[in-house]
């Protein structure tokens, strides 16, 4: 394999709790540039594996690889080239919009240029710029979680991690947010994204469908439905998940 | 340098943008200066007492007048038989009873020992044991006099002339008033900056941060900054308050006492926020910090004199900070000790805190 065409190489990623095996023997590349898809249920392993990808957890084995790093001896360094949104709200809600650029910009060493330059840039992108000193708590869901996309990628990483980004938002905000992943695809940045609306699994290039901490099937959505005679993804994800044992 | 100014720019906004924190780190510590230092004291200023007085004569009358022109006695009754006085201190209304038997005036006439008993409410030791220094002094008093009545000559005796040093007046308030400010201090550093690393745990945000190239180092003192100056500025404010409203004398240089303070709180903010990584919700946290606080307060010397603890609890003191703390800041506001006074208990602060704040960045998990 040409290792400089992947984004994210995992081999066999295991990762226990215990006795409880989250992860169970997890393969799969993310090519450069392409929207990746991992699609599961509550509970399925979707979040553990994120998280050690990005450097949070420690896989307990494997041969894993990010942005040509490797997790287990090389994590800060991935930590610079790539961004993450999590699933819990992860901007200072006591802060303007403008001051959580100013911190997560200057944490990740950005100069006070880049930083004013990037904000305006997100912003107007965004249509919000008369937004920039309301306090994060006073604004909609769907502006936070656009928002907070926005900081994700703000020191232009080669990687966003994006841990189920569009829960209990309404369907227009979501196709906004999906419109905002497209224009970060295109700019080069490749795409890491969770999530269990099977409609959003249509968007990206390719996914993989988590069933109890495996992986049961991984492709395209087209190669998908074919494969297993489906309409839908959602049909799809209906045939796979009905094996599934760890519900919720 | 830039990482950390930018952590230090973001809590300094919070912190002022919080309603509720204002109030707390600005005001409570100034009400709680004013009432601590007018209210815990350790003097008695009035002493209830009940007088069983049987005997009867010009001499015990003589010194029972003895006891109610003294302006700390206050005498609520009088009665003929111990039963009733007992009651007196029973239900409280009294603190101490003095009973004269029939026969006191004779036998001092005789030259022959005149019985006082004297029974005192000792749930209290401490202002129990202050009440019998007094009634023993006003005795002998009356015993003096007795003394040159018979003998004018006898009044020449060994005279003891005292002189307090450092706190001329004996005022409680000059003794307390730096150890309240050391609690202030300690309070805000140890809980604020702890806390403030939970709570980012509680609302997620930590994962936010660890998932980007910060340093562990760089974390902490981005935490640990704030902190330090809001309790610094707490400091100047609670020392304008000592020397204005109390007439504290700051003897020493007050530069010396920032010093202290500044060394001092790099303890434990560090304690704090060593804490706060191995913690997981502010409950938990704020239950352990109260934990070592509450022993580190009772055993700093604040409230009872370290000299009259049991050897091994001198001995825990060697790692309590505020004992530390708390007898530099006495020498140098008191009695105006200088830097080569307390260089060796400062220089046993500072490696103190480095290496509890080498701890908190080793403990502190980016990764779990």
């Amino acid at each position: 394999m040409n290792s400089a065409a992947y984004a994210i190489e995992a081999q066999n990623l295991v990762k226990r709790f215990g006795s409880f095996t989250a992860n169970d023997n997890l393969s799969f590349f993310v090519k450069k540039g392409e929207i990746f898809g991992f699609l599961g249920a509550n509970g399925a392993g979707k979040t553990t594996a994120i998280r050690i990808l990005c450097g949070l957890s420690k896989p307990t084995s494997g041969k894993i690889s990010v942005a040509g790093f490797n997790v287990f001896t090389q994590a800060e360094k991935i930590k610079q080239r790539i961004g993450y949104m999590s699933q819990r709200f992860s901007l200072y809600e006591d802060l303007t919009v403008a001051e959580n650029f100013r911190f997560y910009g200057g944490i990740y060493g950005m100069s006070r240029d880049q930083i004013r330059q990037k904000t305006e840039e997100m912003l107007g992108k965004l249509n919000i710029a008369e937004l920039r000193d309301t306090i994060i708590a006073s604004l909609p869901l769907g502006i936070r979680q656009k928002l907070a996309f926005s900081v994700a990628i703000m020191h232009s990483p080669e990687i966003v991690f994006l841990d189920e980004p569009t829960g209990g938002v309404d369907p227009i905000t979501r196709r906004q947010f999906w419109e905002m992943i497209y224009q970060a695809a295109a700019s080069g940045i490749t795409v890491f994204v969770t999530t269990h609306y099977m409609d959003e699994a249509e968007y990206c290039h390719r996914i993989s469908i988590m069933v109890d901490g495996r992986i049961e099937a991984l492709g395209t959505p087209a190669e998908l439905k074919a494969v297993h005679h489906a309409l839908s993804m959602n049909d799809v994800f209906i045939k796979l998940a009905r094996k599934a044992v760890n519900k919720e | 340098m830039r990482i950390i100014f930018y952590i230090v720019q973001k809590e300094f906004l919070q912190v002022f943008r919080n309603r509720m924190m204002l109030p707390i780190i600005f005001v409570i510590p100034v009400f709680q200066l004013l009432i601590l230092s007018y209210a815990v004291t350790f003097e008695i200023k009035r002493i209830n007492l009940y007088v069983v007085d049987n005997d009867n004569t010009v001499s015990s009358r003589s010194l029972i007048q003895h006891f109610a022109s003294s302006p700390f006695y206050h005498i609520v009754g009088h009665g003929s038989d111990n039963q009733a006085g007992m009651e007196f201190i029973q239900k409280g209304k009294a603190h101490q009873m003095i009973s004269l038997l029939p026969g006191f005036e004779k036998a001092l006439n005789s030259g022959h020992p005149a019985r006082v008993q004297v029974i005192n409410d000792a749930i209290n030791g401490s202002a129990a044991s202050l009440m019998s220094a007094y009634t023993v002094s006003i005795i002998s008093n009356f015993n003096k006099e007795i003394i040159t009545s018979f003998n004018p000559d006898a009044g020449a005796a060994a005279k003891v002339q005292w002189s307090f040093w450092f706190n001329p007046e004996l005022d409680y308030k000059t003794y307390m008033v730096p150890g309240i400010l050391v609690l202030l201090v300690t309070i805000i550093g140890m809980f604020l900056a702890g806390m403030n690393v939970v709570r980012e745990k509680e609302i997620g945000t930590i994962e936010q941060i660890n998932v980007t190239p910060i340093k562990k180092y760089q974390f902490i003192a981005g935490k640990l900054i704030p902190f330090w100056i809001i309790a610094l500025f707490e400091l100047a404010v609670g020392l304008i308050f000592a020397r204005l409203v109390f007439s504290i004398p700051i003897l020493g240089n007050i530069f010396l006492i920032f010093l202290i303070a500044s060394v001092y709180l790099l303890v434990v903010m560090g304690i704090g926020l060593f804490l706060s990584t191995v913690t997981n919700t502010q409950q938990q946290s704020m239950f352990l910090a109260w934990f070592v606080l509450v022993i580190f307060i009772l055993m700093s010397g604040l409230f009872t004199p370290v000299e009259s603890m049991p050897q091994w609890a001198r001995n825990l003191n060697v790692v309590n900070p505020i004992a530390y703390f708390i007898a530099m800041i006495r020498m140098v506001m008191l009695k105006g000790s200088g830097f080569q006074h307390i260089s060796r208990e400062l220089g046993i602060l500072l490696l103190y805190g480095t290496a509890i704040l080498s701890l908190a960045v080793w403990r502190y998990r980016k990764t779990t």
